[in-house]
């Protein structure tokens, strides 16, 4: 740092750990595209990557290999990237927004309304077609987060808790009805249990291109907000002092969180842990101004999905481990080890 | 008139905590603010700022209505510190100040050099410079104050309120404190608005005393004229004695005889 120790500097990025990120980002992306059941070198995946890319030179691998490269492993990469990115982002800022460092992007019922809907597809499907799977989760999981917040206002004006309680209030009441859905359908409860733990799975590049416009549009608002988050960080009073418009900036941000957490989980299932465990970690890392916390929460978030899900196709193969449980099963011991050797306690 | 509030009554949904009170602070002019816990000093202030709407009667800051000026143009004119303020750990002191700036920026800006130099000017102001890139987890409740103080001066505001600003901290720290506030004043036209529990450090630094119970106001005027034994006695339920010393009047507690 050149700055004088005593001036004034406004919170920023920290360029240092973007870059280690993007470092981490991209070993974890070249990981996944060369791992997998179809041998390929490394260095062949490379010269295919970079070559058709930059220098629009074909690669020596096989006609099967090439389609395997660009239309299995690389859109499940990049879709698995795109999700860690988008739910990491969402739980940090909507640990900012409501002060509450057990918010994750599911705290309003984007999970449980997203979990009726994708239900009801499937049940009522039988032929196991489910084309209209990712719309109904998108819609569930958006009513169910309309439904707490309308509530929550309706009760309580701009209070965040009375927006989590209602939040709380509606996913029960949306659980129960998926639940007793599932029950009553047993045939197909592997099918809904398989979808609730989540799993990337892609036809060629659609999902992507589906759930693309979302995250770069929440992502980009959520990222605009930065400023407001750090002054929310004062608290609701403390803030509308400062002439911060708190309810504005919450409904914002939650509408946006919400829009690209329901299409990932659209696309993804319910994968569990990353919007609470990146944003915290990125949180204990650098510190909580989301001026660091939210960009390094998306290339975080996007690195550790894309090394879960080579996990989860990868351990167990030729079967698959549902995703949920890779990022539970190894986020939840590895948030554990940050929690312990951090000097700071989360505020 | 920079501060005038009118038969206001004001409270949280049940019984109104105040009662059809009314005031008027001067510009430039250093007002204590006095009262028994409960009599509703904190309710005054959060009406004055614009933070509770009266149920009745009206609040005119800078010649208009909170309403009137919206919450972004009060934060420009009206700064207020409260009782109990939130001091984020990993957040430093410059970053805190800055917060200040909040109400003269856009939605989505960011801080700009000029907002950097204000918080800079605001710190040394306060000689707390040393504290632009320390976490205010770190550092001490003097110098938290101190940087709170410097986070309300840098919202340029022409009012001041302070919601027992001195509570926390320690004789030595709550007469710098109230030092420091009065420091400013030479140098920059500011009117303050206190709400004080420490009579004889009202009866000191302040030009004027209210003294509310109950919620309403009972008595106003010159040290001399409010912190009587019996005024005290009558609200405070206490006996006290009352000490004359240069630049003011004291208030001595006295044990129950």
């Amino acid at each position: 740092m050149t700055a004088q120790p005593d001036t004034v500097r406004p919170a920023t990025l920290r360029w240092g750990w973007m870059a280690a990120g993007l470092g981490l980002l991209i070993g974890a992306v070249l990981l996944g595209v060369v791992v997998g059941p179809a041998k390929m070198g490394a260095g062949q995946v490379l010269r295919e990557l970079f070559g058709s890319l930059i220098f629009d030179s074909p690669s020596d691998l096989t006609a099967t290999e090439q389609a395997i490269l660009w239309e299995l492993r690389l859109p499940r990469v990049v879709l698995g990237g795109l999700v860690g990115a988008m739910l990491a982002v969402a739980g940090g800022a909507y640990q900012g927004v409501f002060r509450n460092p057990l918010a994750d992007p599911y705290l309003l019922g984007v999970a449980a309304g997203a979990g009726l809907g994708a239900t009801i597809v499937i049940v009522s499907a039988g032929d196991g077609s489910t084309a209209l799977l990712p719309l109904a989760a998108f819609v569930g999981g958006t009513v169910a987060v309309a439904a707490a917040y309308v509530i929550g206002r309706s009760i309580g004006g701009r209070s965040a808790t009375t927006i989590i309680l209602a939040g709380v209030a509606v996913a029960a009441f949306f659980t129960a009805m998926q639940t007793y859905l599932q029950q009553r359908n047993l045939d197909t409860v592997r099918q809904v249990y398989s979808w609730i733990l989540g799993r990337l799975t892609t036809t060629g590049w659609r999902e992507v291109l589906i759930l693309l416009p979302y995250v770069i549009v929440s992502a980009a608002v959520l990222l605009f907000h930065r400023r407001l988050l750090d002054a929310l960080s004062v608290g609701d009073a403390e803030a509308d002092a400062l002439g911060v418009p708190t309810g504005r900036v919450r409904a914002i941000v939650v509408i946006f969180a919400t829009l690209g957490t329901a299409a990932a989980v659209a696309v993804s299932g319910l994968i569990a842990f990353v919007g609470l465990i990146v944003p915290h970690t990125v949180r204990l890392l650098v510190g909580s101004s989301y001026r660091s916390l939210l960009p390094l929460s998306m290339v975080f978030g996007a690195t550790f999905l894309i090394l879960a899900d080579l996990a989860a196709r990868t351990v167990a193969s030729p079967a698959e481990l549902p995703i949920g449980v890779i990022t539970a099963f190894v986020g939840a011991p590895f948030f554990g080890l940050i929690l312990r050797t951090s000097r700071r306690v989360i505020s | 008139m920079s501060v005038e509030i009118r038969n206001v009554t004001a409270g949280y949904g049940g019984d109104p905590v105040l009662r059809d009170v009314s005031l008027a602070v001067a510009e430039n002019e250093w007002v204590a603010i006095l009262g028994p816990n409960g009599a509703g000093k904190s309710t005054l202030m959060k009406v004055i700022a614009g933070l509770l709407d009266p149920s009745a009667g009206t609040v005119t800051v800078e010649g208009g209505s909170p309403g009137d000026h919206g919450r972004r143009r009060m934060a420009q004119l009206v700064a207020y510190l409260p009782q109990d303020p939130f001091f984020p750990e990993s957040m430093t002191g410059g970053e805190y100040v800055l917060l200040g700036r909040a109400p003269h920026l856009g939605y989505f800006a960011v801080e700009g050099p000029g907002d950097i130099a204000v918080a800079n000017e605001v710190l040394s102001l306060l000689d707390a410079g040393h504290l632009a890139n320390r976490p205010l987890g770190d550092i001490s409740g003097g110098e938290r104050q101190r940087v709170l103080l410097a986070r309300a001066l840098a919202q340029e505001p022409e009012v001041l309120l302070l919601d027992e600003p001195t509570t926390a901290l320690d004789v030595g720290h709550q007469v710098a404190a109230l030092d420091m506030i009065g420091s400013i004043r030479r140098e920059r036209p500011l009117t303050i608005v206190a709400a004080m529990h420490d009579l004889s450090l009202a009866g000191q630094f302040t030009d004027r005393l209210i003294l509310l119970a109950a919620g309403q106001v009972v008595a106003t005027g010159t040290a001399n004229e409010v912190l009587t034994a019996p005024l005290i006695k009558q609200h405070y339920n206490a006996d006290v004695q009352i000490v004359q010393v240069p630049g003011g009047v004291a208030v001595v507690p006295l044990r129950p005889t």
